[in-house]
């Protein structure tokens, strides 16, 4: 027997006196977090907290930018390094995904869109859309940075 | 009074005093105004960042100095952080388990976004004014 003490209530003994564990409710091991429901809630959350770099970043880049050209050119020099550009892409995609899941959230407050077919579509229209709005940014990012 | 309510306090003036949580429905409802907000701030940011990409010293300066932007500037970095403080105050509660840790964690995260909003409006006016 285990020796956490939440245990200890669902332990009995059988009438021979042996001891038996009692079965617990099905959690998080028994509950399917990658269907389209639960996942895409799990990573509304998850791309809200690392949008948490994307206002570091921002923040940095206008108090560099206030403090003078020496500070703004080690900014750039590291939005334009590998890293930098990892998580430029990173905030891209908790950006356009966190806005697109906070618009679902909003319908669903104002009491839209809850039937199973249209929360399915209106998952997959986020899924796609923020893969769209994605590259879109990039490529436009990267035709104003050429030209 | 209904039967089995133990509380002398009626119904209304519970609701008068905004419930147990003493803030009522603040937190949810600003959350909620934020993010509106946030919809045609975020896509104002998108095509000006894309603007931006690559741009030098003098170039950034120009468009930080734009009265327009410079309030768009001013009112995303304060609805952003409202906003960020708002969730991250959301998921602390939800994990932190503790009551002294989950209170520090919550007044650590809304003084953080309070200074990173305040550099970010000082350095705002900074290049505009």
């Amino acid at each position: 027997m285990s020796n956490d003490s939440r245990e200890a209530l669902m332990v009995g003994r059988r009438s021979d006196g042996s001891i038996v564990r009692r079965p617990l409710s099905p959690h998080l091991q028994a509950y399917d977090m990658l269907q389209m429901s639960s996942l895409l809630s799990i990573l509304h959350r998850a791309s809200g907290v690392a949008l948490t770099a994307g206002v570091l970043l921002l923040v940095w880049w206008l108090v560099a930018l206030a403090s003078g050209p020496a500070a703004f050119a080690a900014v750039q020099w590291f939005l334009g390094s590998f890293l930098g550009l990892v998580v430029l892409f990173g905030v891209t995609v908790a950006g356009w995904y966190h806005t697109l899941a906070g618009i679902r959230h909003l319908a669903w407050d104002a009491g839209y869109g809850f039937r199973i077919p249209e929360m399915y579509r209106s998952g997959r229209m986020v899924v796609v859309g923020t893969a769209v709005l994605t590259l879109l940014t990039w490529v436009f990012a990267i035709i104003a940075w050429v030209s | 009074m209904a039967e089995g309510v133990k509380r002398l306090q009626t119904p209304l003036g519970r609701v008068r005093g905004l419930g147990s949580a003493r803030s009522g429905t603040h937190h949810w409802w600003m959350q909620r105004v934020t993010s509106i907000a946030l919809i045609p701030l975020t896509l104002w940011f998108a095509l000006a960042a894309i603007g931006l990409a690559g741009a030098g010293y003098e170039a950034s300066v120009a468009f930080v100095a734009n009265p327009v932007n410079a309030v768009l500037l001013l009112l995303l970095a304060g609805v952003t952080l409202h906003h960020l403080a708002s969730g991250l105050q959301v998921v602390i509660e939800d994990y932190v388990r503790a009551e002294g840790v989950r209170l520090a964690a919550i007044w650590g995260v809304k003084a953080a976004c309070l200074v990173l909003a305040l550099f970010a409006a000082v350095a705002v006016l900074r290049v505009a004014v």
